[in-house]
């Protein structure tokens, strides 16, 4: 357990690990929110939480988006 | 004129729900004290800006000295004017998009004394002499302690709230309000770990000392001006932009991704600020390359809440107000792109210890921070007071003021900057300095003149804000007193 900490303590071990597990879990996020249409689809209807409590709300659609 | 452009789509929706399922009054107190300390802090600025220019005007009283004045300006400015508009809005925010009145009521009106204590403390204190010496966290200890007991309440009160909102999803604003509240709370303990010389003494030592001391005030420095100028401030985009629009943000999606790599980003980019000392260069490389990483959300962002008026550009022309919330992305998109280039070591070499840091600082902090607050409190306040905005022309005539004010500052700020940093490693031909160090603050008066100018165009914009809002509310005031009266004649009348 200890060789663990040693070789996690040096620098050159340590910034290879951090390197792979925050862009592992950045290509992770990336993977969840770009593909799957039916996620992607859920996730833009999101998009029309600050309407939702007005009278009249933003139509789904009509915006600029192409 | 075109008082319609600032009620759109929203505005009636703005009273669709019953008030009192919210709680207002406690948006309303932060709401106008962030305008208090904004013209305060604002109006110290444009003062010491003036003492750089005319030293004159320091009248050797200690207490208005430039040396105690500039924490005063940085603190109303930035926790008093900024600060209080983020509790204002992320209040609002928090209820309106949970559709759930925010969490004890109580403890919410704590949140509002503990905040502006500390702010009003800080203030004396400083005019008084007792600083910690560490910039934006000037605070003596025990007021650390009062702003340390006041963030926890504002994280339980945030926190309760959303866990009773009656939506399945978090709407992305308030996931960059959250993370603003939890990096504040973690840098403003760490940044303020001090041993006091007594219990009843206000001065203190620092628990570090030296290059660490020096990493954790910028690990400190820079990541308040990512999660509390920044992130923060997105939150208050995010909302606002698409509800002045009255179109939604352009895309959701893109939202996430920004989230996501700004707060993983930003932590890392602090020690760019201390660029060829006696810091490890291995830190001072990987903070540049962060920074430069950083400009990708930060661009992504702007994007997307540019992106949200496409196909309504035309809005542009009709709303004030808009016009703040697309100016404010602009320059939030501007600075995002000048600090990655000023924390290349090589920009850095001219740049740091010059006013070109000034300017790019209040590149941000004028034409982001202050402008954005600016839109949103336009949009807010006639919605708190269930009434219509008192003048639109006047918002023009902000606008119109802020923005040249802005321009004026920051270019006399880069003459300023680069001149001086031109001047100062200028050699000879014998290897001797070229300028004196006089011959630099000579060169520097007229820049400081036009600064000063600049600062003076930005506090009559907020002042004319000021008069505009104060209005707004008398009117309100008059209106329902005047309603109130009506129903009561009727009430009269029927039981007669």
């Amino acid at each position: 357990m200890l060789d663990l900490w040693y070789w996690i303590a040096d620098l050159s071990n340590s910034k290879i690990v951090a390197l792979l597990l925050f862009s592992t879990t950045f290509v992770g996020i990336l993977l969840y929110v770009f593909t799957n249409r039916h996620r992607t689809e859920r996730l833009e209807s999101y998009r029309y939480m600050p309407f939702e409590d007005d009278e009249d709300k933003v139509p789904h659609g009509e915006d600029g988006k192409k | 004129m075109a008082q319609s452009a600032t009620i759109p789509s929203s505005q009636a929706g703005a009273t669709a729900v019953p008030t009192e399922q919210y709680n207002y009054e406690i948006i309303k107190k932060f709401a106008i004290m962030a305008m208090v300390w904004g013209v305060l802090g604002m109006g110290v600025g444009t003062y010491i800006a003036s003492q750089l220019a005319f030293p004159f005007l320091n009248f050797d009283i200690a207490e208005i000295t430039f040396g105690r004045f500039r924490p005063v300006h940085t603190t109303l400015v930035i926790f008093g004017f900024g600060g209080n508009a983020l509790f204002a809005t992320s209040y609002y925010i928090v209820q309106r998009t949970c559709q759930a009145r925010l969490y004890g009521d109580g403890l919410a009106t704590f949140t509002f004394w503990g905040w502006n204590l500390s702010v009003g403390l800080g203030v004396i204190t400083y005019m008084m002499g007792f600083t910690q010496g560490r910039e934006y966290a000037e605070f003596v200890w025990p007021i650390d302690i009062l702003i340390t007991v006041t963030w926890v309440a504002y994280f339980w009160v945030y926190l309760q709230t959303l866990l009773r909102r009656s939506q399945p999803h978090i709407y992305v604003a308030n996931w960059f309000y959250m993370s603003f509240i939890l990096a504040t709370a973690i840098l403003h303990i760490f940044n303020n770990l001090q041993v006091p010389v007594s219990l009843f003494s206000l001065e203190s030592y620092s628990l570090f000392s030296g290059v660490q001391d020096a990493m954790t005030q910028w690990w400190y420095g820079h990541n308040a001006v990512g999660f509390f100028l920044t992130a923060a401030f997105l939150g208050m985009m995010y909302y606002f932009v698409p509800k002045q629009a009255g179109r939604p943000i352009y895309s959701y999606r893109l939202s996430i991704i920004h989230f996501w790599a700004l707060v993983f980003l930003y932590m890392w980019v602090g020690a760019h600020h201390l660029h060829w000392t006696a810091l490890p260069d291995w830190v001072s490389t990987l903070a540049a390359t962060f920074s430069i990483l950083l400009l990708l959300p930060s661009w992504g962002g702007m994007i997307n809440g540019i992106m949200t008026l496409s196909g309504a550009w035309d809005k542009l022309r009709t709303d004030p107000i808009m016009l703040f919330l697309i100016t404010a992305l602009s320059f939030y998109g501007m600075s995002t792109f000048e600090g990655p280039m000023m924390s290349l070591k090589s920009v850095n070499a001219l740049s740091h210890y010059t006013d070109w840091t000034v300017g790019h600082v209040h590149s941000g902090a004028l034409g982001w921070v202050a402008m954005i607050t600016f839109g949103s409190f336009y949009h807010l306040f006639p919605r708190l007071w269930n009434t219509k905005l008192y003048s639109l022309r006047l918002v023009y005539v902000h606008f119109f003021l802020a923005t040249i004010g802005i321009v004026l500052y920051i270019t006399a700020m880069w003459v300023a900057g680069i001149g001086q940093g031109l001047m100062l490693r200028a050699f000879d031909e014998y290897g001797n300095l070229a300028y004196t160090f006089v011959e630099s603050v000579v060169f520097l008066h007229r820049p400081y003149v036009v600064r000063a100018i600049g600062g003076g165009l930005f506090l009559l914009g907020i002042l004319i804000m000021a008069y505009n809002i104060f209005m707004t509310i008398t009117t309100a005031r008059r209106e329902a007193a005047r309603v109130e009266a009506k129903i009561g004649a009727k009430m009269a009348r029927a039981s007669s």
